[in-house]
């Protein structure tokens, strides 16, 4: 089961040595090099939870950006702020997806709610994310909406106006006094969702980083670069989103908010990086017993992953770019080229970032004697088609909320606010 | 009873919690077995070892452990004077079937090294565990409750042993149960009774008649890796340096 490969480690500087293989059993071995424990040679975690880091990491890093203009005051990137909380709630409706299709057994999932293990971080997990999901996002966006549901309960007909009566949840009070509560309200939830944010998605890196048994992920960094990366990719797919729903919607971008976004963008990723090649850095320089393994699996089997898509094309690339826009005049066009590259690319990045860490982490032997390899799967329940459609099913759950409710000034009654005014 | 709205809506969760302990029922039964009067661990002596994969075999028969994976296995190290650290391992289908000939020309030391779930008393596999599936006994027994396990695999992640798999049929996770269903009666477990030079030794700690508190005091034991502070309950005699 559990051998190594002919053209194996023996001709790498590692000094890992071939061992005893024939034919057969090279065939037989699954891609294994060196020795993995005969358990190890599969992945138990797969694209799926790949998937779950990246999309929650979206959440939180497009709530992130809403709480800029409501707590924050950078009122430049207003005309998102709307497009920012729908995208939270898009992305949180679909977060537990590929945690749920993942399980053995999916239909025991909500055992993790009714007898949950107290010293699990997963199981501590599903709270963080019912109370980020109910006490913040969807109250913050009813907060924020009210006004408009009531008056949409109003002037809408047939079943619209059904589902907007029930959405009123029976408060139609939408006068300047009741406004001022709910704006004075959806303040403090913000206030209360900027720690919440960093709890959702720390606590997914805690998840990781809280293994000792798996040295690539135990490191007490894991949730603070796990809360940065989350800050920049959701930062990145909503400045995507308002470009393109703006482009889509033939109106104007707005220079100055995407200029904005592009600013807090390229310092967030300045910090993501440098706590990335810190966790590096340490690695390297304190080269514990796991440094060999490690070390030769970054240079082999994730070398495509981690060096070429997420450091160079990922990292590299879209961190020059937003530089250049900050030390040079450019042309609107230029820019606009610029931050919809730099945005694509950043996202390649912390997919990839989020593959490096969970598959990864699994490749390795925990014996550090050898490494095995992933297949994903086509058509199965957790291959590459699945992990496609998880990723666009939030986009459509986007289009649904954004029909139901515009986030953006002039569209339909013509009566709604997209901003909201700061509470000092 | 008077309840109003507010007391039954309160009262409702609790119920509910309630009646899931209800359903999970209670434990099997074991006449003439109390649980708290055990502490089980398991005695591997590395130089008795001879590779037959005795052990294998007969814990796949006993528990009907799926093909491709393993309850127990077992390794054969070759260290040479040049790679201390890195010896070279193998572990031919878990050494269900033995080993190939070692190369006699090695320059170095051949030996086996069984291994299997550590039934450590601070295990990193129960503390992950999402609803308590995994649990650890009062006899020191980590067993998995598989009409309750997820299948979430996140103890196959936290064990630094690789003693865990997700079974292929039952989609839950699987492991070394001590042959909880023989040692509740009396038995040894299955990979103990199938060795043939004694190599591998069920111990209960608790019991003061038990040969290994006197092994303890005049061999030198030591568990596997150590730095993990699980508290492992499986005792290597002879463990050389290299073994992870």
């Amino acid at each position: 089961m559990a051998q190594c490969d002919k053209t194996s480690l023996a001709e790498s500087d590692t000094n890992f040595q071939t061992i005893w293989c024939d034919e057969e059993t090279v065939s037989a071995m699954n891609g294994v090099e060196g020795y993995m424990y005969p358990n190890e040679v599969r992945l138990y975690w797969s694209v799926l939870i790949v998937l779950y880091p990246y999309i929650t990491g979206l959440v939180a890093g497009a709530f992130i950006l809403a709480s800029l203009v409501r707590i924050f005051h950078v009122k430049a990137v207003a005309p998102t702020y709307r497009l920012a909380l729908l995208t939270a709630l898009s992305f949180l409706i679909v977060a537990p997806l590929p945690l749920t299709l993942h399980l053995g057994q999916p239909q025991r999932a909500p055992e993790m709610y009714f007898t949950p293990h107290a010293t699990s971080a997963m199981a501590m997990f599903g709270y963080v994310y019912l109370w980020y999901l109910m006490a913040v996002l969807v109250f913050e966006i009813w907060l924020d909406y009210r006004r408009e549901i009531v008056l949409l309960s109003e002037s809408a007909t047939g079943w619209r106006r059904m589902l907007y009566r029930i959405m009123t949840l029976g408060s139609n009070n939408i006068s300047e006094r009741s406004l001022a509560i709910d704006e004075r309200a959806g303040w403090i939830i913000t206030l209360v969702g900027i720690p919440s944010a960093f709890i959702l998605h720390g606590y997914v890196g805690f998840i990781f980083g809280s293994l000792k048994a798996n040295p690539w992920w135990n490191s007490p960094l894991m949730p603070v670069v796990f809360i940065f990366s989350a800050m920049v990719s959701g930062i990145a797919a909503v400045m995507l989103l308002y470009m393109l729903t703006t482009k889509l919607r033939r109106l104007r971008i707005d220079m100055p908010c995407v200029d904005t976004i592009a600013k807090y963008l390229f310092y967030i990723f300045i910090i993501d990086f440098s706590l990335e090649m810190l966790d590096l850095v340490h690695r390297i320089y304190e080269a514990d017993e796991s440094f060999r393994s490690i070390s030769f699996m970054v240079h082999t089997k994730l070398y495509f992953s981690q060096i070429i898509l997420q450091i160079y094309i990922g990292t590299f690339i879209p961190l020059f770019l937003l530089a250049l826009v900050q030390v040079k005049k450019l042309s609107e066009a230029a820019r606009k080229t610029i931050y919809v590259v730099s945005g694509c690319l950043i996202e390649v990045a912390i997919i990839s970032m989020r593959w490096n860490v969970v598959i990864g982490g699994q490749l390795f032997s925990k014996s550090f004697l050898g490494f095995t390899t992933y297949k994903m799967s086509l058509v199965t329940r957790e291959g590459l088609l699945m992990s496609i459609a998880l990723l666009i099913l939030p986009l459509f759950i986007l289009w649904l909320l954004v029909k139901l409710l515009p986030p953006w000034p002039d569209q339909e009654s013509g009566k709604i606010h997209a901003l909201p005014t700061p509470v000092s | 009873m008077n309840i109003n709205r507010r007391h039954f809506l309160v009262m409702m969760p609790a119920a509910a919690i309630a009646w899931k302990y209800v359903l999970a029922g209670a434990p099997e039964d074991a006449p003439n077995y109390t649980m708290s009067e055990h502490w089980w661990g398991m005695l591997l002596d590395i130089p008795k070892c001879i590779g037959c994969g005795n052990c294998v075999r007969a814990c796949q028969a006993e528990n009907d452990v799926p093909n491709g994976y393993f309850r127990t296995w077992v390794e054969r190290y070759l260290v040479t004077d040049w790679h201390l650290e890195h010896p070279e391992v193998i572990s031919p289908d878990g050494g269900k079937e033995g080993f190939p000939v070692a190369q006699e020309e090695a320059n170095g030391k051949y030996f086996f090294v069984p291994k299997m779930c550590n039934h450590c008393a601070d295990s990193p596999c129960t503390q992950v565990c999402p609803v308590g599936a995994t649990f650890i006994g009062p006899d020191g027994v980590v067993l998995i409750d598989p009409n309750y396990c997820l299948g979430c695999a996140y103890c196959v992640q936290a064990c630094p042993y690789g003693c865990r798999y997700i079974h292929p049929e039952k989609r839950v996770a699987d492991k070394c149960t001590l042959c909880y269903h023989r040692i509740t009666k009396g038995l040894t477990t299955a990979c103990c009774e199938a060795c043939p030079t004694g190599a591998r030794q069920l111990v209960d700690l608790k019991n003061p008649n038990d040969s290994i508190h006197a092994f303890l005091k005049t061999h030198d034991v030591q568990v596997l890796k150590p730095q993990m502070a699980t508290s492992a309950k499986a005792f290597y005699n002879g463990l050389d340096g290299s073994v992870r």
